[in-house]
């Protein structure tokens, strides 16, 4: 690397940052610099430049450990892609600008400069890419597990009776699931009645209609029942209107009422005691 | 407001991007839960049919003004493969795909208006009307 160039980013480090941070606040889109307090912004400012500079301090080349380090640590900063690539933009502009005036890039040494930049910035970017869409990426996987855990899990709640409250929408990997989770539930749980409650599913299509009525008959098939609940009034409408037969379904309105019925199929029911006083 | 937008089918999850999209235009217009729910589940079947049968397509949505009425307009495009009998997927019960075969005679009733045009090989345009009463 050409060593005037490096030595004199160096040697106008602070003047250069001074700059960039002005044309910073100026930029209207963003407003990161807006909200934070001065000597944060002084801190972080620092800390970027720090970042950049670190990069061209090595005379053999740019360091691609370097500019991955660096990338994920811009990622931290808590900016948009859009403003990380603005401030990338600004700071060698700055530069340039800079040590165009102080006489240390000339008509003599552009050509160099130009190497200079193309391998200092180019690689900042890709990394910087790099490291945006893989935090992305990785809060997308995170999500979606955190969406499978809370998927659909059977739950006992009196000695032969079960729940599988669903909540969210039921797509096709989400349909195995259920089923899946249902079958092997009633087995181990030795679940006589299994309660569907759909109260939180938004839309019933045909779709997930279909992928119910497939589990109800999965369950019957292991020796049990299954009952339908929490049909919202708009929900039933619409199913009616669809032409989806569920007659061969025990359906009701409401959680609470299917687990009366539940009780009363496996020959139960729920009474309230007389108080007894302690004395 | 827009008067008109729209969703591209790519994936599953469009569906309910497209869905959720006409459940926001059908509440802001004005229509009551029921409503909403015809809306969104005439949106989801056809979304769907998209997702399995053409692969990727578009769903519009269009609010219709026309001085007495309003209304919103759904429209489905693909450029898939067509439908082969129109007359066939509309009877209650028949399906290619092992559904239950209620998708399009479902939405025809779930809506005022319900028109398809398609092509064998070029595509598959169905357009939905439901009023505000």
């Amino acid at each position: 690397m050409p060593n005037e160039i490096v030595e004199g980013l160096k040697t106008y480090k602070e003047e250069i940052m001074k700059a960039w941070m002005e044309r910073m606040k100026e930029t209207e889109e963003e407003h990161f610099f807006h909200y934070m307090p001065e000597h944060l912004i002084e801190k972080t400012s620092r800390e970027f430049t720090d970042l950049m500079l670190s990069n061209i301090e090595s005379s053999t080349g740019v360091d691609v450990d370097k500019s991955i380090d660096f990338a994920s640590k811009i990622v931290h900063f808590g900016w948009s892609i859009k403003f990380v690539n603005k401030a990338v933009d600004s700071f060698s502009t700055v530069s340039f600008e800079f040590l165009e005036k102080e006489g240390i890039i000339h008509a003599g040494n552009l050509r160099t400069f130009f190497d200079l930049f193309m391998n200092w910035i180019e690689p900042l970017r890709e990394s910087i890419i790099d490291s945006y869409s893989a935090e992305w990426e990785r809060t997308v996987n995170l999500q979606r597990v955190a969406l499978q855990e809370l998927s659909a899990s059977l739950i006992p709640v009196f000695d032969k009776i079960s729940v599988m409250p669903l909540v969210g929408t039921i797509d096709t990997e989400r349909a195995k699931l259920i089923m899946e989770n249902l079958l092997e539930g009633v087995v181990e749980q030795r679940a006589e009645v299994v309660l569907l409650d759909i109260t939180g599913v938004p839309v019933v299509d045909t779709m997930v209609a279909h992928h119910l009525i497939q589990a109800a008959d999965a369950v019957r098939l292991v020796g049990s029942q299954c009952l339908l609940v929490g049909i919202r009034p708009e929900i039933a409408q619409t199913l009616v209107t669809l032409g989806v037969d569920l007659s061969e379904f025990m359906t009701t309105s409401t959680l609470q009422r299917g687990m009366k019925e539940a009780l009363q199929m496996t020959n139960r029911k729920v009474v309230e005691v007389e108080k007894h006083d302690e004395r | 407001m827009n008067e008109r937008s729209s969703v591209s089918i790519y994936t599953e999850w469009d569906v309910v991007a497209a869905r959720q999209l006409g459940r926001d235009e059908a509440k802001a217009v004005g229509f009551g839960t029921v409503d909403q729910a015809r809306i969104t589940t005439a949106i989801s079947e056809l979304a769907r049919n998209i997702y399995l049968y053409a692969g990727t397509g578009e769903i519009e949505i269009e609010r219709l003004h026309d001085g007495k009425r309003t209304g919103l307009k759904i429209i489905a495009s693909d450029d898939g493969p067509g439908i082969q009998d129109v007359r066939r997927v509309m009877e209650d019960g028949f399906t290619t795909s092992g559904g239950l075969g209620a998708g399009m005679p479902g939405v025809q009733r779930l809506v005022d208006e319900f028109k398809i045009e398609t092509e064998i090989g070029k595509g598959t345009k169905i357009t939905a009307v439901k009023w505000l009463r």
